[in-house]
């Protein structure tokens, strides 16, 4: 059976981890290629580097980061952030990433989503939606966020994303605005609506803060997978506590 | 020597890097002549069959790759690198594969996330050094739309359970294939290569 994935995700920028685990015993817990061994070691299912440089020599740093990380951390690797042509995928799927998130880029032009995954594959091609909950909204609805959670767009949400998956996307990356940093669960109705209305996997992103929210994310909101950044970095659960924890709730993880 | 077959797959980085954790030192080939002198023979694979297809056919690679296995030397397909030994893949509209291995690939049944994705159980369905040190049942990285259906059920050498159960590694001789991928499956996946290069060098070829 296809075990659920716990997917721990680190913000870099120039080169180090901004938004990560302080793990005590580390050498230097900004260093990007020792915390994706941490988390390797730890059994998480994949890792997700966000790249939230604002120039273009942080994300040159970046490429080499994930050379020097995919030497040492056999698992699959995520990069999303700063990636806006089809040479920027080519560039980090050389150095070692599986796959590149999308998300501005594909917005504004969905067509990178079809030439990206026709020369590399869907499997390489992961869409990224920030999206917000339309306030009053009945059915509710939610719209689609770019450049960082900065500027609305207009798009549905839920059309994006079917959108985007009919164009080739492999994978949804699905980013509740409301709920992310506030550690008090996933938007499961968003999840939800999102993962029934596609056939790709869906990965639920923010708003974790202790197991049982992920738990109900893959249960209730139909998740595939999920994403867990402040609730590794900042809170006291390990992977094998949350693993542990669900699997003692009938979801089959890999331990 | 060990010898990776480069026609461009996105994998092909990750893939050294395995090796080259594991101590050995291998060589990357994009000529037959490369091919046939081969010790250990790789074919790494991620995306569509039918691009891989295009482009071993443009390197001359095809007949290279079925000569080296019906010699019954040493060889390791992953992930598209196992679908494209069988006769026919559904993907990219058809295409003809190596037809090694008489079979189709398929794709995944409707109402299933595809690609499948993550990290599922291989069965072990032969007793075979490939698996030496690995626990039947362990989870490997899988990320694909098409699974192999060989005519042939003995050739089968682990199954995975996604909406049906299907093949997810063949052995037959000396060629062995899976449909996960070593190199992004930890410790156990390096240990599959590790058990290949064993078995292709005779440095092992008892069952544990």
């Amino acid at each position: 059976m296809l075990t659920k994935r716990i997917i721990p995700c680190l913000d870099v920028k120039d080169g180090r981890v901004v938004k990560g685990k302080s793990f005590v015993d580390l050498r230097d817990a900004g260093d990007p290629v020792e915390l994706a061994d941490v988390y390797y070691k730890e059994g998480a299912d994949e890792l997700v580097f966000l790249d939230i440089s604002a120039s273009s020599e942080g994300r040159d740093t970046m490429a080499d980061i994930v050379e020097r990380i995919s030497e040492k951390v056999f698992m699959p690797l995520t990069v999303g952030g700063g990636i806006h042509s089809i040479d920027n995928i080519r560039r980090i799927l050389l150095a070692g990433a599986d796959k590149t998130s999308l998300n501005t880029a594909a917005v504004q032009n969905p067509f990178i989503i079809s030439e990206g995954a026709d020369k590399f594959g869907s499997q390489c091609i992961v869409i990224a939606i920030d999206a917000k909950r339309v306030t009053d909204s009945n059915p509710l609805r939610w719209e689609v966020y770019t450049h960082g959670g900065q500027k609305p767009t207009g798009l549905d949400a839920v059309e994006w994303a079917v959108k985007a998956v009919s164009l080739g996307a492999g994978e949804i990356l699905l980013t509740s605005m409301d709920s992310d940093g506030q550690q008090s669960g996933y938007d499961n109705e968003l999840t939800r609506t999102i993962s029934e209305a596609v056939n790709v996997p869906v990965i639920a992103s923010g708003g974790a803060g202790t197991p049982q929210d992920l738990y109900n994310a893959l249960v209730f909101g139909k998740a595939d997978a999920v994403l867990a950044a402040s609730i590794l970095h900042y809170n006291d659960y390990t992977i094998k506590d949350i693993k542990e924890y669900l699997s003692q709730k009938g979801i089959p993880v890999r331990k | 020597m060990i010898t990776i077959i480069d026609y461009g797959a996105g994998n092909l980085r990750s893939v050294l890097n395995a090796f080259a954790k594991l101590g050995y030192t291998t060589k990357v080939v994009s000529t037959p002549q490369e091919v046939y002198k081969a010790e250990a023979l790789i074919l790494p694979g991620v995306g569509a069959a039918g691009h891989i297809m295009q482009s071993l056919k443009a390197l001359a690679l095809d007949n290279a790759i079925r000569e080296y296995i019906n010699q019954n030397r040493h060889f390791l397909g992953i992930c598209v690198g196992m679908q494209v030994l069988l006769s026919k893949t559904g993907e990219n509209g058809g295409y003809n594969c190596l037809n090694i291995i008489p079979g189709n690939v398929k794709r995944f049944n409707e109402g299933l996330k595809v690609p499948h994705i993550g990290w599922n159980q291989v069965k072990q369905k032969q007793n075979h050094p490939i698996f030496n040190g690995i626990a039947d049942e362990t989870n490997f990285y899988f990320v694909h739309s098409y699974y192999c259906d060989p005519q042939d059920k003995t050739v089968i050498a682990g199954e995975t359970a996604y909406g049906k159960t299907f093949c997810s590694a063949i052995i037959k001789g000396n060629m062995i294939a899976t449909q996960f991928h070593p190199e992004k499956s930890g410790e156990t996946g390096l240990r599959i290569y590790d058990n290949f290069i064993k078995l292709a060098t005779g440095k092992n070829n008892s069952v544990e």
